[in-house]
């Protein structure tokens, strides 16, 4: 009785804590790359949701933000990317293209990158505005704080 | 299969890959590297992670459908693409536009040519370190991108520029938004000259690094910012004028070395001539008639009252219309109806404007230009954007090439930077712009 307790807290404490310290690595390929740009500065401020420090490398981030077009040439440099990032991780799929394919509906391009990784939250919009894709994020926050957190130490004591 | 790189790499040089996922490498570059310690021996590019099938996609779009694919090529400043398409499209009509359209054309490209060379820049610096410059020219295409979404209605892929004119008219007070976007692009460029042209760490990275004769710089293709930095002032708007920058004063900045800080130089300089130009533009625009309608009649009534007589108030078209209403129509839309959408208040109320509309959109009619083929050139955010359009006489191109400016750019780069450090290559990649969408199409 006073495990579960302990637990349930200690998991709603865990999905505080990384549901604001997102760090983000921009799998930036495309158009919407230009919106990324505009909701990470000045003046719609990703900073303020706790998803603003930027990290280019996926082994130090947690959320992936697949912005943009990917092709058919793209999809196994961002499979291994989503590999080489360490759990808990997350992936947002930005734009149209990221979702669907969008408007390319063609040979080259891959229809939605959930044929590639497994995506948490779709953004549509070609491209998205920022206050989508703030509103995207806080939809990936409930979404962590809600769900059962997973730590590696709980899982070699029982 | 190895690639040519591999097959002649020295067996103690060291060979890494540079992208197609870096940060600098906009996305989808991939460079490989033949490394002696930290010296570049031998490097090879590899393009072609953002084909998207732009010009065989268009074979299979109206005239007027595949305007919205190329928004999307060099997405840094889409109305520039706009502008090159409906321009080639129109030299193939043999079509002529109203003056009025032709400023906001010319205030629109001008206006992305500031946020093209703004966020190249910011980019550059980013990657050189210097992120506060990254915030602050952020922030001033925040201001532009206000502008152009006001009166566009969106920001960035906008399908302004249509066959004929332009969609809408300017909005109310664009006086007002242009002036402060302005000031605020003024503002940032002060404090950026300050903050990066006596830099040592800036400098150090820039001066003498990637440097391009004049001579080599024409014989690889280069056009735009990237040449003018050699010291050759080619520019599409002065050497072949369109639209009405004959009419429209401003100079070419020019750099002397051809080395990554003229080129940082020579965008900056030319934003200052941009900033010109929309000033101009402003004084000179001709005056319209006011389209906005206050008391007018809602569609559904307007429809209901045309089944008796043609309705003698105006109808109220829906907030996302606004700017394109049948009083500002003649100002902005060439007098066409071959080419050019009805407008909604006639498709509303009177059979003939129904019918052209359906006409307009229906498989097989549509935009037909004639036999034949055209090639126009614009000034793109870097370099010379050029549309090659052979019409077979249908509604669809027979085939749409595009002159991408960034290819013959980074087709160069394997020069510049060989015998160079790893770190000289970010810059020199940064200054460049090269924008993948238009490059792999």
């Amino acid at each position: 009785m006073q495990g579960n307790f302990i637990t349930t807290r200690l998991n709603a404490m865990l999905g505080w804590g990384r549901k604001y310290s997102l760090f983000h690595y921009p799998f930036v390929t495309a158009c919407c790359g230009m919106e990324y740009m505009s909701a990470a500065c000045a003046h719609f401020d990703i900073d303020r949701f706790g998803a603003g420090w930027t990290r280019f490398s996926p082994r130090q981030s947690d959320l992936l933000l697949v912005v943009g077009t990917i092709s058919q040439k793209q999809a196994p440099v961002l499979r291994t990317v989503y590999d080489q990032m360490t759990e808990p991780k997350w992936v947002i799929a930005f734009g149209a293209c990221a979702v669907s394919g969008g408007i390319y509906d063609n040979y080259a391009v891959v229809q939605g990158v959930d044929q590639v990784i497994p995506v948490d939250i779709f953004i549509p919009g070609c491209p998205p505005q920022p206050e989508m894709v703030l509103d995207g994020l806080i939809k990936l926050q409930d979404k962590i704080q809600k769900t059962k957190q997973d730590w590696r130490w709980k899982k070699q004591r029982s | 299969m190895p690639s040519r790189i591999q097959s002649q790499a020295r067996p103690d040089s060291l060979l890494i890959n540079m992208g197609p996922s870096h940060p600098a490498m906009h996305g989808a570059v991939r460079i490989m590297l033949e490394l002696d310690g930290e010296r570049i021996l031998n490097s090879e590019i590899e393009v072609g992670y953002l084909h998207r099938g732009f010009e065989k996609t268009c074979e299979n779009r109206t005239y007027f459908n595949l305007l919205i694919y190329t928004d999307r090529l060099n997405y840094v400043s889409p109305l520039i693409n706009n502008v090159g398409y409906v321009m080639t499209v129109e030299k193939l009509l043999g079509l002529s536009i109203p003056e009025r359209a032709q400023y906001i054309r010319v205030l629109m490209s001008e206006l992305s040519r500031i946020s093209d060379h703004l966020t190249c820049l910011a980019a550059m610096a980013m990657e050189c370190g210097a992120f506060t410059v990254f915030l602050y020219k952020m922030k001033a295409r925040e201001f532009l991108w206000d502008v152009i979404e006001a009166t566009t209605g969106a920001r960035m892929t906008t399908s302004y520029i249509r066959i004929g004119g332009v969609r809408a008219d300017l909005h109310a007070d664009y006086e007002a938004a242009v002036q402060k976007g302005l000031a605020e692009t003024r503002k940032v460029l002060k404090d950026v000259h300050g903050l990066l042209d006596k830099n040592k760490i800036f400098l150090n990275r820039t001066r003498d690094i990637g440097v391009m004769t004049p001579e080599n710089a024409v014989n690889y293709g280069w056009t735009g910012p990237a040449l003018r930095s050699t010291g050759i002032a080619y520019d599409v708007r002065k050497a072949h004028p369109y639209l009405t920058y004959d009419r429209l004063n401003f100079e070419i900045p020019t750099g002397e070395r051809g080395d990554n800080f003229d080129r940082y130089m020579v965008r900056m300089r030319e934003m200052d001539q941009s900033l010109r130009i929309v000033e101009q533009c402003l004084a000179k625009i001709p005056k319209a008639k006011t389209g906005l309608m206050a008391d007018g009649l809602e569609p559904a009534e307007a429809i209901r009252a045309a089944r008796t007589q043609k309705p003698d108030r105006p109808v109220k078209l829906s907030p996302n219309l606004e700017g394109s209403e049948k009083a500002v129509t003649k100002d902005i839309l060439a007098d066409d109806r071959r080419v050019t959408i009805p407008p909604k208040e006639e498709t509303y109320t009177s059979i003939e404007g129904l019918i052209s509309h359906f006409k307009y959109f229906m498989k097989g009619h549509g935009i037909r230009p004639p036999k034949g083929e055209a090639y126009l050139s614009v000034e793109g955010g870097n370099g010379e954007l050029g549309y090659y359009i052979v019409s077979d006489g249908t509604d669809r191109p027979y085939r749409l090439h595009l002159r991408a400016p960034c290819l013959p750019l980074l087709a160069a780069i394997e020069e510049l930077i060989k015998g160079r450090m790893v770190a000289d290559v970010i810059p020199t990649f940064g200054s460049m712009n090269i924008i993948l969408g238009e490059l792999d199409r």
